[in-house]
């Protein structure tokens, strides 16, 4: 055997962006040297919203675009889609609740909204929310990416990873990393400091909440517990808030605005406005403007905790739950970190330091921190950097379904990842020619109670009398917290097929139509913008004729120049409409000949006045 | 890197030359061999045997600081995330090394799983249709401890105190048995030759059965006790 050499395509020096995608706002990092850093908007912002438009034009636009058109187009703008990735539609009605989205029929095992005729998915969401983050990343470091690390959160099961990685190749980018966000944060908190010890990251968003519990030894950062809640977040809170103000107008005004999105969302940034303020003041005043009136009313901090209290109390239990897992006391806690806007609010503040008997740290930007890590996590993936390793967990069990409808578990929750399992499986009747695994996630006894993930087909088995095949089965858990599933024939020592049908989320097939699709959506969108330029341009030349027509230079052409300006005005016209913009174009060269005379002799009278010094 | 070098008594046979560089055999002898190619320092597919993959004898008994050492060593050298830009193939190995690695060490620091681990690869029966034989000597605690049980079923709380008693004698008879358990291992590591450590793992076999038995019975009160909100 010769020795070969595998190209790797310049492969080796492309950059890798870490992307915090968040429910409420998303960012993008790279690490400038040693230093991570957040790469801001063109405008200069460092936070890009969450929220996608779909617009009256049809096309899709992210970030400060689409917040700009949520309160005018709120039926046609998806906000915190993050709660919809990898769920079907059962899962999300106590969302949906809250989210004033139209669903489409079939959205069981994939959610399809419905935005004004158009159907989208949460992974086609989150993409656009994705390709607004890659162009500002290629417009500040004038490159083009292709390669990104992006976070999630810890809690987050296969098939919300598998939706999160999904949205990446829908925009584009090969994720070569999902990375729990709570363990990013603790890659930035730890790259200045040289911590060692443990550490425990509270990570409180806008719609998840995630307890991990970690380990720093010389450059590991190894997660021995992780436990949360994906739905639970400051959404929540303003939830609250908006059903005290809704209640208050209906009041007032005597009219219930809850149906009317528009009021809505109106008073949905003014309660978020008074809740951030409410972290710094002791009282505020929420205000709506709505329709000709004004709503106004002051909430106190005292109040506002009173409001919130079970939401704060909500999260302490899992931080119990993984404390107990890692078999730590809070005494053993050597550091809290906070991340997530909401651990802004003081009562959060101050139920994490009773909680764990240390004051948290808070000198980190808990809005970038997981953004800053995922940075770091880009670093570690191109070599960069080399010294930092970060060892995390699968925050689930993964199990089987057996007899009874009980499921057995293979793989336990906060085992280090990647792991393995190998189970055996045998046929029960004569000739059977296959077997079908049906894998479950969650901690409880019952299918029922579990999380189904997929259901595996063991096909083409050869038919023997029953119980006399022998499949090995592996299931594997990636570093990504994704499970793939290999199986072996042990009699023949063949490679079983297996073919795996999700229980939810898209299919590998539906994912590549859908890239496909974009790309000739892209075509179109292009051959469409040429044919708006040409007939912008033919625009141009058509008035600048109209008007030569009334000049005196006209008259000073002969019959025949004036017949072949006139037959290329004619061409141009009926040129117009044409959805080629070659023939716009190509008409618009013949008229611009046509005229050259004409031009001329205006340009020359134009000079020849201009020395005149009289105005034409 | 000498000191990560492993024994190779699941050496894969199919892959005696590296797949990389093509030169063989990938490692200089049969035993020990090393994860990588000694000539180009690639990652060769992995062996699946625990012990062998933590180059560490097969003891019972581990020095878990010296375990924990070598599993970071071992990340560093193996983790998926230092493979990004690796062939397919390597990229492949890593995730797969990595999972034994993982699961490994899950296992080896874990006293009772290690025992179970090593039974289970000696071809021993450890399955859990076991746990249903009673020890003789708990016969009639077990039969009175039931008796409470359904009672605090039935919501009869006077028993709540007398079940309590049982589980902190449950609890002691454990910690009575992780001390037979470590004189056990001891034994078994200076044990001399094949058959003598069989008869040891045989008796610890025996007492890993009474043990899951007890724990089953502690975490059986734990639950009621839950549920009853006691
Ligand atoms: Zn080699």
């Amino acid at each position: 055997m010769g020795t070969f050499q595998i190209d790797f395509g310049g492969a080796a020096n492309k950059r890798i962006v870490g992307i915090d995608l968040g429910t409420t706002n998303s960012l993008v990092a790279y690490l400038d040297g040693v230093t991570p850093k957040v790469i801001p908007t063109p405008e200069g912002d460092r936070l890009v919203p969450s929220i996608v438009s779909y617009t009256d034009e049809g096309v899709f636009v992210a970030g400060e675009a689409a917040r700009g058109l949520q309160i005018q187009r709120p039926e046609r703008t998806v906000y915190s889609v993050k709660r919809l990735m990898g769920r079907g539609v059962d899962d999300v009605r106590d969302d949906l609740k809250l989210l004033p989205f139209q669903i489409a029929e079939g959205s069981e095992s994939v959610i399809r909204l419905d935005l004004g005729g158009k159907l989208v998915t949460p992974p086609e969401v989150s993409a656009q929310v994705l390709l607004e983050l890659k162009r500002n990343a290629e417009a500040h470091l004038g490159e083009e990416i292709t390669q990104a690390v992006i976070t999630v959160p810890a809690y987050f099961n296969d098939a919300q990873r598998q939706a999160t990685k999904d949205a990446g190749r829908l925009a584009g980018l090969e994720v070569l990393r999902l990375v729990n966000e709570p363990t990013a944060a603790s890659l930035a908190y730890g790259l200045d400091k040289r911590k060692e010890g443990i550490v425990a990251v509270y990570d409180l968003g806008g719609g998840t909440f995630d307890i991990s519990i970690l380990r720093l030894q010389e450059g590991i950062f190894e997660v021995l517990a992780t436990n949360g809640d994906t739905r639970l977040g400051g959404d929540d809170i303003d939830e609250r808030l908006m059903a005290i103000a809704l209640e208050d107008i209906a009041t007032e005004w005597g009219e219930n605005l809850s149906g009317n999105l528009e009021a809505v969302q109106t008073i949905r940034r003014a309660v978020i406005e008074a809740k951030h303020q409410l972290s710094t003041l002791p009282k505020v005043a929420i205000s709506v403007r709505y329709g000709g009136r004004v709503y106004q009313r002051e909430l106190t901090r005292e109040l506002f905790e009173q409001l919130i209290q079970d939401i704060v109390e909500r999260t302490l239990q899992p931080c119990r739950e993984a404390m107990r897992d890692a078999n730590l006391t809070p005494e053993q806690i050597d550091e809290v970190v906070l991340v997530g806007g909401s651990t802004r609010i003081p009562l959060v503040r101050k139920a994490v330091e009773a909680l764990f008997k240390t004051k948290p740290h808070t000198e980190l930007n808990p809005d970038e921190v997981v953004a800053l890590g995922a940075a770091v996590q880009a670093a570690i993936l191109s070599g960069d950097v080399q010294d930092q390793l970060l060892l995390d967990v699968t925050p689930l069990s993964l199990g089987i379904e057996t007899m009874g409808g009980v499921v057995t578990k293979l793989i336990h929750r906060n085992s280090t990842i990647p792991a393995s399992a190998t189970e055996t499986f045998t046929t029960s009747v004569d000739g059977q020619k296959n077997v079908l695994i049906h894998v479950l996630q969650g901690e409880r006894e019952l299918v029922k109670d579990c999380r189904s993930l997929a259901r595996f087909d063991l096909k083409d088995i050869d038919p023997l009398p029953a119980g006399m095949t022998r499949i090995e089965v592996r299931f594997l858990i990636d570093a990504n917290g994704i499970l793939s599933v290999t199986a072996r024939d042990l009699r023949t020592g063949r490679q079983q097929s297996v073919e795996v049908k999700p229980s939810y989320g898209l299919t590998d097939e539906q994912v590549e139509q859908m890239i496909r699709e974009s790309f000739e959506r892209a075509e179109e969108d292009f051959a469409a913008r040429q044919v708006r330029e040409a007939r912008v341009e033919a625009d141009n030349i058509l008035s600048a004729v109209e008007k030569a027509r009334a000049n005196a230079a006209w008259f000073d052409l002969s019959e025949e120049e004036r017949a072949a300006v006139d037959a290329a005005l004619n061409g141009l016209q009926m040129a117009y409409h044409s959805e080629d913009h070659r023939l716009i174009l190509d008409q618009i060269e013949k008229l611009d000949a046509a005229t050259r005379t004409l031009a001329e002799s205006m340009m020359n009278s134009a000079v020849r006045q201009a020395l005149k010094g009289t105005k034409i | 890197m000498s000191e990560l070098r492993i024994l190779g008594e699941q050496a894969p046979a199919e892959h005696p030359h590296c797949w990389r560089c093509g030169n063989g055999p990938a490692h200089e002898h049969a035993e020990p061999v090393s994860l990588f190619c000694q000539f180009c320092n690639t990652l060769q597919p992995p062996v699946a045997d625990y012990f062998s993959f933590f180059d560490l004898p097969r003891h019972l008994s581990l020095d878990l600081a010296e375990l924990q050492r070598k599993f970071y060593a071992l990340s560093r050298l193996l983790h998926p995330d230092r493979y990004t830009r690796a062939a397919e193939r390597e990229r492949r190995y890593s995730l797969e090394a990595t999972a034994i690695l993982n699961d490994g060490y899950r296992v080896l620091r874990d006293p009772v799983e290690r025992a179970e681990y090593v039974l289970r690869e000696a071809g021993f029966d450890i399955g859990e249709q076991r746990t249903r034989d009673v020890p003789p000597e708990l016969l009639e605690e077990v039969f009175e401890f039931n008796m409470a049980l359904d009672e605090l079923k039935s919501g009869d709380e006077t028993v709540v105190p007398q079940l309590m008693e049982s589980r902190a004698s449950f609890v002691s008879l454990l910690a009575e048995i992780d001390r037979e358990l470590d004189a056990h291992f001891a034994e078994h590591d200076g044990a001399a030759g094949r058959e003598a450590r069989r008869a040891v793992l045989e008796r610890i076999r025996k007492i890993l059965n009474r043990r899951r038995y007890i724990r089953n019975l502690v975490a059986e009160v734990d639950r009621q006790l839950t549920a009853q909100g006691a």
